[in-house]
């Protein structure tokens, strides 16, 4: 991967005289290369990691669900995902093999908002045979960065 | 009650500079000689694996054959370089005891050594310990730091024992390519001079290509004590794992202090190094992380008006202070006291370099931003 792409993927916000002196490149290459990248959807968007745990005012609910699908003549899994997906509510939406077929992440205020998502909108849908939803108690360790408890690397301030 | 020349080993002024570091709070420290990252999770995973096991035991004094073995298959695929896993190769408790060790094997008392300076403060002090007589060849600034063969062949003519050199360099960060190595080899080799090559950043070089001096050719891998470990690009100081290779003869002496002083090095930690010969993808990504850090740091050092050469390998750089008109040791202390920067004395290395300090870039990104920051505000009010 490009040095640009690894050193956003871990931090979207460093400024631009920072990635020059990083990566030896100018100004306006890398903003050439920012701005390629943005066109061709390999940079898709740029966003904080939030701990929501930690902010007491936020008390939403989080849930997986696992859908079971029927896929549809010649267009397969991916019309009826489309057909998913497009909920706001749905904020991942991936296809898996195994016992199920999609798997969604659905962000709700409370339990009753998943749910009515579920009944109302999710399994009255015709392509849509069975729906198991988990609601998530705690996450541990999100985008790779662990929210739980930090490693310490407690070094002498001063060693040869 | 202490032995005399114990007592007289130098350098007393930096150990309280060091004190003075350790004991105030809030520090951003550009003087760690360690990685600022933790040891890559599956060496750590696999430890604790072991301990599960009950693996609490001594080992041979040589070490796992394992780790052995896969030290000499890691040299083959890294150096085109063949040792015997159960004749060349001892793990040793870090580097610094490979060090002990090989010093205490070869040097009688009034042998000479070359010890190449800047230097690690342990070369000199080992040597002198055994009552060898150390003979320091300076290397200069506007060399990059790289050995002058001149000078080289005038101490050449004292018939030194051996000759101590790191690469890549603490503290300067210089490395030398092959090339330069031969040259430097055709030197040595007019005597019989034994070449003690401490390679503990061998990993961690950032352009051009290098090689063991043990590599270079057949006479001199059987007159090389290479000497390597974990500490640093596999950040697993803590673990204390190194390793010396050499020909038998040196390695079985080697052993036998070994196997008095030490024993053996702790079964865990030679398990997780083993282990962490696996984690390449890891040390690739520590490894293109310091170099980022370096290109950044060398930068912002010469643009407030800092010297500085540009490094090829460890995490250091040494840059002049000559401009200044302050000892090494005046401008660490008010660096700390006035900005809370810590950096180590180029005094440390050789009473040569005081006009020098060593900075390490084993630190975050921000931490740099800042301490360039409070460096330059602390160089306006020289």
């Amino acid at each position: 991967m490009d040095e640009i792409l690894e050193i956003l993927e871990t931090n979207a916000r460093i400024p631009l005289e920072d990635l020059e002196k990083l990566t030896g490149k100018s100004k306006k290459e890398i903003e050439k290369a920012i701005k390629d990248y943005e066109k061709k959807g390999i940079i898709v968007k740029y966003k904080a990691v939030i701990n929501k745990e930690k902010l007491k005012s936020s008390n939403g609910v989080v849930a997986l669900i696992e859908v079971r699908i029927t896929p549809q003549k010649d267009v397969g899994f991916d019309a009826v995902a489309e057909r998913i997906f497009k909920f706001p509510e749905v904020k991942n939406c991936y296809l898996l093999s195994g016992t199920y077929d999609l798997l969604l992440t659905i962000e709700g205020k409370d339990i009753h908002t998943v749910a009515s998502f579920v009944s109302e909108k999710l399994a009255p849908l015709s392509s849509v045979k069975g729906a198991v939803t988990h609601f998530m108690l705690k996450k541990y360790k999100e985008d790779g960065v662990i929210l739980s408890k930090r490693e310490k690397n407690e070094r002498l301030a001063i060693t040869y | 009650m202490i032995a005399k020349h114990i007592k007289n080993l130098p350098p007393s002024g930096i150990r309280q500079f060091f004190d003075l570091v350790l004991g105030m709070p809030d520090v951003i420290s550009l003087g760690v000689g360690e990685p600022d990252f933790i040891t890559p999770w599956r060496a750590r995973e696999k430890a604790i694996t072991a301990l599960e096991e009950g693996m609490t035991t001594y080992t041979s004094n040589k070490g796992l054959f394992v780790l052995r073995k896969s030290i000499t298959n890691f040299l083959e695929k890294r150096h085109n370089l063949e040792y015997d896993p159960e004749e060349e190769i001892l793990i040793t408790v870090g580097v610094s005891e490979g060090l002990d060790l090989i010093v205490r094997s070869i040097v009688e008392r009034g042998d000479k050594v070359i010890v190449v300076s800047p230097h690690f403060v342990a070369y000199p002090a080992l040597v002198e310990i055994v009552g060898g007589q150390v003979l320091y060849l300076k290397t200069r600034q506007e060399d990059n730091f790289k050995i002058d063969l001149k000078e080289l062949k005038r101490l050449m003519k004292e018939n030194p024992k051996a000759i101590i050199f790191n690469n890549p360099s603490n503290p300067t960060g210089t490395a030398y390519n092959t090339e330069e190595l031969k040259k430097i080899w055709k030197v040595i080799s007019s005597k019989d001079t034994l070449v003690i090559s401490d390679e503990v950043y061998d990993e961690l070089i950032y352009e051009g290509r290098t090689t063991s001096f043990a590599a270079l050719d057949e006479e001199a891998k059987r007159r090389t004590i290479l000497l390597n470990g974990f500490s640093k690009a596999y950040a697993m100081t803590g673990f204390r794992i190194g390793f010396a290779c050499a020909n038998k003869d040196i390695i079985s002496a080697m052993t036998k202090i070994h196997s008095f002083a030490m024993m053996c090095a702790p079964i865990l930690s030679q398990v997780a190094a083993t282990e962490a010969l696996r984690a390449q993808k890891e040390v690739a990504q520590m490894r293109s992380e310091y170099k980022r850090r370096r290109d950044f740091i060398v930068k912002e050092l010469n643009r407030v008006g800092l010297v500085t050469p540009k490094p090829q390998g460890a995490f250091y750089c040494f840059p002049s202070i000559e401009n200044f008109k302050i000892s090494s040791l005046d401008f660490a202390k008010r660096l700390l006291f006035e900005e809370k920067v810590a950096l180590v004395p180029g005094s440390a290395f050789g009473k040569e370099y005081d006009s020098y300090v060593r900075i390490s870039y084993a630190n975050t990104l921000d931490n740099l931003k800042e301490a360039i920051i409070r460096i330059e505000r602390f160089l306006s009010k020289l």
